[in-house]
């Protein structure tokens, strides 16, 4: 187990290097990062102050270094749009964004897990197909688009929910959040949704192949010929095993869910990180983008760390099988 | 397959029972048509549309937002409305289905050509070019496409080849991943072997040999991909970090319209995006009776 762990550890580490290099190379080397600070009409010394002022007229592996430094320590420089640190506004607006995948996880599960059930139990149930064709359908639905959609009919045609916008939050252990009131979840429930489609289906089709697989596995036999309900067998003895693929595709895709949430929070003028790296590209706002990339790649190798460890504890032979090849 | 493209007549038949079995359901093949259909409009678009909408000379501004069915000032109906500029919705989208499948369908012919040299090197070189091939191929997939899609056209810049380019970078790792799967398998036949004792070159092996036998997931992969491209493409295109005006693909016409949303007129991001959907949906359906038909596992 141990082994294990060191060398899911180093592959993060590289992971994490990789994308180090390959941002300094995408930002600092292609294209000359001066042009985008100066006005148009500025001056050749001028010029010549900025490059010497940001150090972009030392050698590349100096500038390379001294990136790296600046990454270990976690800074960024200061974001050109909004004057503070890159780094700090993002870490002000990573709550809203964390808020909103979490949210869009849970209603994944809450709506998924009884759907897929549903029409893993009873395959040739005419709403069984229903179901599996609205999940193919939303693998298919462009995200953006459903947005507007939901905007279109549960706010300005039905007028039930806010369009845009965070709405109150209340702060719980120094943390704020609008997922402990219902003003909150009101502003809450369309981008979560919105963010939630593709995850739905997805969660639709895997418990539903779990939920196939295991009816007909001994031990739910067994289980039916002892006498249990079937809500037992259900709950109990089906829902159990099928767990696990669930429960290690939801965490790793929770990544996908604060990527994609770029889109979501563009549409729904919500107040996260992603919003703030969409204007940031609008503006060509350096540090705020490498701040940006740097956080998303460090969240996402360590769910992919976590997520690893958690599923070879749960099932020792992903460690076997991992250690053959 | 080498002795199936030298003789025609078997090759014939062969595709005959690929496409009665395709025919047999009957969804795939209502998703076929509608897949025709959308890309004979999109060819046919100049001829078909009742007017062209980047045509300054045709478009008037006193026809802007109206709602679908009104009369043009030119007498002929907008079926689907106009949007802001007074442009004709129909015409708009048949326009802009050219730009969003030019770019889907581009995007996805380079990625699977990159993916599939890519791939086919790694499979048959082994060691470490394997290694390093496919490291990449895992680091890529390990991250969203949307994100780094987003990233690589904030370096780029807006264009129509630089959001090509961003897409092969997003998708040739999935082709990549596929071919190498299969040319793995394939590699340890026994033609493969005759093929090198027969003193053919390597190119010759893996390009002429190989390859033919490794495409069938590749197809499959190719639909889906494209179906995801085009998607991509809009999404990005909405955001405002895609295309730029003068592309106007579905995409850019549903981020035109969202600044009508909040008033009421719905259609102008409506119905592009059904086009989209209804694109994507045509494609998706197609790709999956293939993965169906083309899967020696369920051949009986």
């Amino acid at each position: 187990m141990l082994a294990f762990v060191i060398r899911r550890l180093a592959q993060a580490f590289f992971v994490v290097v990789a994308m180090v290099v390959l941002v300094f190379f995408g930002t600092y080397v292609i294209g000359d990062p001066v042009w985008m600070m100066v006005p148009g009409d500025a001056t050749q010394e001028q010029v010549e102050e900025v490059r010497r002022t940001f150090g972009f007229d030392q050698p590349v592996y100096i500038q390379f270094l001294t990136f790296l430094g600046d990454v270990l320590r976690g800074e960024f420089g200061r974001s050109y749009v909004h004057g503070s640190s890159a780094i700090g506004l993002i870490l002000d607006r990573m709550p809203a964004t964390l808020e909103l995948a979490l949210a869009a996880l849970i209603l994944a599960i809450v709506i998924g897990i009884p759907l897929g059930l549903f029409a893993g139990l009873k395959p040739d149930h005419p709403v069984s197909r229903g179901i599996m064709a609205v999940s193919i359908l939303g693998f298919s639905l462009p995200t953006f688009w459903v947005g507007l959609m939901l905007i279109m009919l549960f706010s300005v045609m039905l007028g039930w929910l806010p369009a845009t916008g965070r709405g109150p939050v209340i702060s719980i252990l120094g943390i704020e959040t609008s997922l402990f009131s219902l003003e909150g979840w009101r502003h809450l429930f369309l981008p979560a949704l919105n963010l939630a489609l593709l995850k739905i289906s997805l969660v639709i089709r895997l418990t539903r192949s779990g939920a196939r697989e295991a009816s007909l596995q001994d031990y739910v036999k067994f289980a039916r010929a002892k006498g249990l309900s079937p809500r037992r067998i259900i709950g109990v003895h089906i829902l159990k095993n099928i767990m696990i693929p669930i429960v290690t595709v939801l965490g790793l895709e929770f990544g996908s869910l604060v990527a994609f949430s770029v889109v979501t929070e563009t549409i729904f003028a919500w107040p996260g990180m992603g919003k703030l790296l969409l204007e940031a590209i609008q503006r060509l706002d350096r540090p705020l983008i490498v701040g940006y990339v740097m956080v998303v790649v460090l969240l996402f190798v360590t769910i992919n760390l976590i997520v690893d460890i958690l599923y070879s504890a749960l099932d020792p032979r992903v460690r076997l099988t991992g250690s053959q090849s | 397959m080498s002795a199936a493209t030298s003789n025609p007549v078997p090759a014939q038949g062969e595709f005959a029972r690929f496409a009665s079995r395709f025919a047999e359901d009957r969804v795939a093949v209502f998703g076929l048509c509608l897949l025709v259909v959308i890309v004979a409009m999109a060819l046919l678009a100049p001829f078909i549309s009742p007017q062209n909408p980047y045509d300054l000379g045709r478009v008037d501004i006193m026809d802007s937002r109206q709602p679908p069915g009104t009369k043009a000032g030119d007498g002929f109906a907008m079926l689907l409305g106009s949007d802001g500029m007074g442009r004709d919705l129909f015409s708009s989208i048949l326009y802009g289905l050219r730009i969003s499948l030019t770019v889907g369908v581009l995007s996805g012919v380079l990625a699977a050509t990159l993916g599939l040299v890519l791939g086919l090197i790694a499979a048959y070189a082994g060691g470490r070019i394997e290694t390093l091939i496919m490291r990449i191929v895992d680091l890529q997939l390990s991250l969203p496409s949307v994100l780094v899609a987003l990233i690589l056209v904030a370096l780029l810049g807006k264009g129509i080849d630089k959001i090509i380019l961003a897409l092969v970078v997003v998708q040739w790792a999935y082709y990549a991943r596929t071919v190498r799967g299969s040319a793995l398998v394939e590699r340890r036949k026994e033609y493969v072997e005759a093929a090198r004792s027969l003193g053919l070159s390597h190119a010759r092996t893996v390009f002429r040999h190989i390859l033919p036998n490794c495409l069938a997931p590749v197809i499959v992969i190719a639909t889906v991909q494209t179906a995801h491209a085009i998607s991509l493409e809009a999404t990005l295109s909405f955001l405002g970090v895609g295309l730029p005006q003068t592309e106007p693909s579905l995409g850019v016409l549903i981020a035109n319209g969202f600044q009508y949303m909040l008033s009421g007129k719905y259609w102008i991001s409506f119905f592009p995006g059904l086009a989209l959907l209804l694109t994507i949906v045509a494609i998706n359906l197609v790709g999956d009776r293939l993965r169906d038909v083309l899967n020696p596992r369920l051949e009986k």
